[in-house]
């Protein structure tokens, strides 16, 4: 079965997911060809060589690719599309634009956010925030999947593939790009941080993260939050973890002052260790957590970063 | 303009579902059900274009069971003009659904199509954006803010590195996130308004769409249960074990 892999990156560096979902395009068929839209993105294109287990990495650098709209990105797949039995793709926010354009255009239905490859044609996802997994088969005709990558181990980068240019398809022209307004840190990606830090209603205002901010930084973790201090505006909207936001799974997880709503369960739940932080010892996050403290946070997170800090981290 | 809604009649989500025995679904019965909250951020976002006078009717759409008419009515009491119901009676998929739908905006014309992110039961998050791929549209998804102007809208999108505002052309798909605006309650006259406004039935086979499913669910089961409840009583013994006994700092 030849399988297409849509490569997730910011035109400068190749992410994560990618080499996670590699795990899971392995897992269908061979050869796994990777497809670098972009602009500038020579650089993602060699990166991507590296993934074990790709057969050539296709390039299309243009300018209407540099930020993947939509539009484009299906017209292009679609085009590619053709010699491939399947076609996946990281479940960002990126591929969730554009791949159920694929599939239309296909006339298949597109499998979302798979965690596992049961067999050359069933899947499992998955459903109701993660309370439920579901089995799924799919018919005849072109796979179109997203998947889960935090569900799949990273591929060796041992490879050696290469890099083949191919030209631009012919978009729409129904939709312009206007502006990005990124969030700049420092910290690890959220998505596959090994640690993160995430603060809930109960850190009270956006000034009061920073003391998460220094624990994150002690251990080199990223700091997500609740839909809760999100809406409140304590922190930007691409730190929300959960059913609606992003989906985490992180060694550690460290959860303060956030209550354990099924829909941030759904966002964090595969993390390897859980910590919460609540005052409230009835709070369903302690349901979920490896080690749970009944504390008031404003006491002890800045004893957390006293103690981190005496153990030399 | 007209403003097309389409609407999911899905379990409510304070709802904490059960998995049926037999592996073969969730347990629905006796399940409180409820429009999609995004569905609701939808229907409050068209209300808000007509308020302004950029939208002269809202209709709300959706495909499901007799019951959800319910929904529907909900919509209208909320502000919607009329509703639509393409009656299936088992579940469809959303490929099924936005061939539907297509149908649907090529009988009505509407300039814009506003649709919830995701349905909170399958979480697939396609429905609008396949839907804009058969009619041949711009997208808006996972949308924070809107402005409809001189025959463009400019949306701006909640991404996984911050905010991306786009223009498109209309007519266009938009797909709500949450933080997109707060929905209003129906008000009781409203809602005693809303048993007079016109739900119009229809069936997927007005609209030439075959309703049979592409995909077959093998079985649904219970995700692993976490092991969890274990405290500690201060911040060192939670250093020492994370650092000793767990070895991840
Ligand atoms: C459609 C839909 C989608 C959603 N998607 C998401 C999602 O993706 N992610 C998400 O997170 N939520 C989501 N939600 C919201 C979710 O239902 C909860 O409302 C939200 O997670 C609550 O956030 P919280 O735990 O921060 O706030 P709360 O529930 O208010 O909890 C605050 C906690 O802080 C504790 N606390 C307060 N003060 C202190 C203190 N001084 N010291 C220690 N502890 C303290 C309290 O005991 C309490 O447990 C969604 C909801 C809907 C309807
Ligand atoms: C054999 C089979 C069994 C299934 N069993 C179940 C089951 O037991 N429980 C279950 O919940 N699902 C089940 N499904 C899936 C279910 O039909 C999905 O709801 C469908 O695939 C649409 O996906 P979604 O709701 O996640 O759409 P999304 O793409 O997540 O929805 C996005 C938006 O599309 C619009 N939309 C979606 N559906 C409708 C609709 N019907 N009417 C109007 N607008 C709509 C809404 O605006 C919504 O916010 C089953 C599917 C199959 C094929």
């Amino acid at each position: 079965m030849a399988v297409l892999l849509i490569a997730e990156h910011d035109n400068t560096s190749l992410k994560d997911s990618t080499v996670k979902s590699m795990t899971a395009a392995k897992a269908l068929g061979s050869p796994v060809d990777i497809l670098v839209a972009g602009h500038n993105a020579k650089a993602v294109a060699d990166a991507a060589t590296k993934i074990a287990g790709a057969g050539k990495v296709l390039l299309a650098d243009d300018a209407q690719y540099a930020q993947q709209l939509a539009e484009n990105m299906a017209a292009l797949v679609v085009e590619l599309a053709g010699k491939y039995d399947a076609v996946l793709s990281p479940a960002s926010t990126s591929g969730k634009n554009f791949m159920p354009r694929v599939a239309a255009a296909l006339n298949v239905p597109q499998i979302s956010e798979i965690i596992s490859v049961d067999g050359p044609d069933t899947f499992t996802r998955p459903i109701y925030a993660g309370n439920a997994l579901q089995q799924v088969q799919a018919g005849a005709g072109k796979k179109v999947i997203t998947v889960r990558s935090t569900a799949f181990k990273a591929a060796e980068l041992n490879g050696s593939a290469a890099v083949e240019t191919i030209g631009a398809a012919k978009g729409p022209g129904v939709s312009e790009f206007v502006k990005d307004e990124l969030s700049k840190s420092e910290r690890p990606e959220l998505a596959s941080a090994r640690v993160v830090v995430s603060g809930g209603r109960g850190m009270q205002s956006g000034e009061n993260f920073h003391l998460l901010e220094k624990i994150a930084d002690r251990l080199k973790a990223a700091v997500g939050a609740s839909r809760a201090a999100v809406d409140a505006g304590f922190v930007p909207n691409d730190y929300q973890v959960g059913q609606t936001g992003k989906v985490v799974a992180p060694e550690l997880y460290i959860a303060v002052g956030i209550s354990g709503a099924i829909q941030h369960l759904a966002g964090m739940k595969d993390s390897k260790v859980i910590v919460a932080i609540n005052k409230d010892e009835e709070a369903p996050i302690f349901q979920v957590a490896d080690y749970g403290l009944v504390a008031d946070l404003f006491k002890a997170v800045p004893e957390l970063d006293d103690e981190l800090k005496k153990q030399g981290y | 303009m007209k403003v097309l809604v389409p609407i999911k009649r899905v379990v409510d989500y304070n709802v904490k579902i059960r998995v049926k025995a037999d592996q073969t679904g969730v347990d629905l019965a006796n399940v409180k059900m409820s429009m999609n909250p995004f569905d609701e951020i939808g229907v409050e976002e068209a209300i808000r274009l007509k308020e302004k006078g950029v939208v002269t009717e809202i209709i709300a759409v959706s495909v499901g069971p007799q019951a959800t008419q319910e929904t529907i009515r909900t919509a209208l009491a909320m502000g919607a003009d009329r509703g639509i119901l393409v009656k299936v009676d088992h579940e469809i998929e959303a490929l099924t659904v936005a061939k539907i739908l297509a149908g649907i905006a090529k009988a009505e014309q509407p300039q814009l199509i506003i649709l919830g992110k995701q349905a909170i039961d399958d979480d697939s998050n396609q429905t609008g954006q396949m839907l804009a791929q058969l009619l041949g549209w711009g997208q808006g998804t996972f949308a924070s803010k809107v402005v409809v102007e001189g025959g463009k809208a400019e949306v701006t999108r909640e991404v996984d590195g911050g905010l991306q505002t786009l223009r498109l052309n209309l007519p266009a798909i938009i797909t709500t996130d949450l933080r997109l605006n707060e929905p209003r309650y129906a008000s009781l006259p409203n809602i005693m308004k809303a048993k007079k406004k016109p739900i119009d039935e229809k069936s997927p086979a007005d609209y030439g769409v075959d309703p049979a499913p592409l995909l077959k669910v093998l079985k649904v089961t219970e995700p692993p249960k976490r092991k969890g409840g274990s405290k500690v009583k201060t911040v060192q013994e939670l250093v020492d074990k994370l650092k000793n006994e767990a070895g991840v700092i």
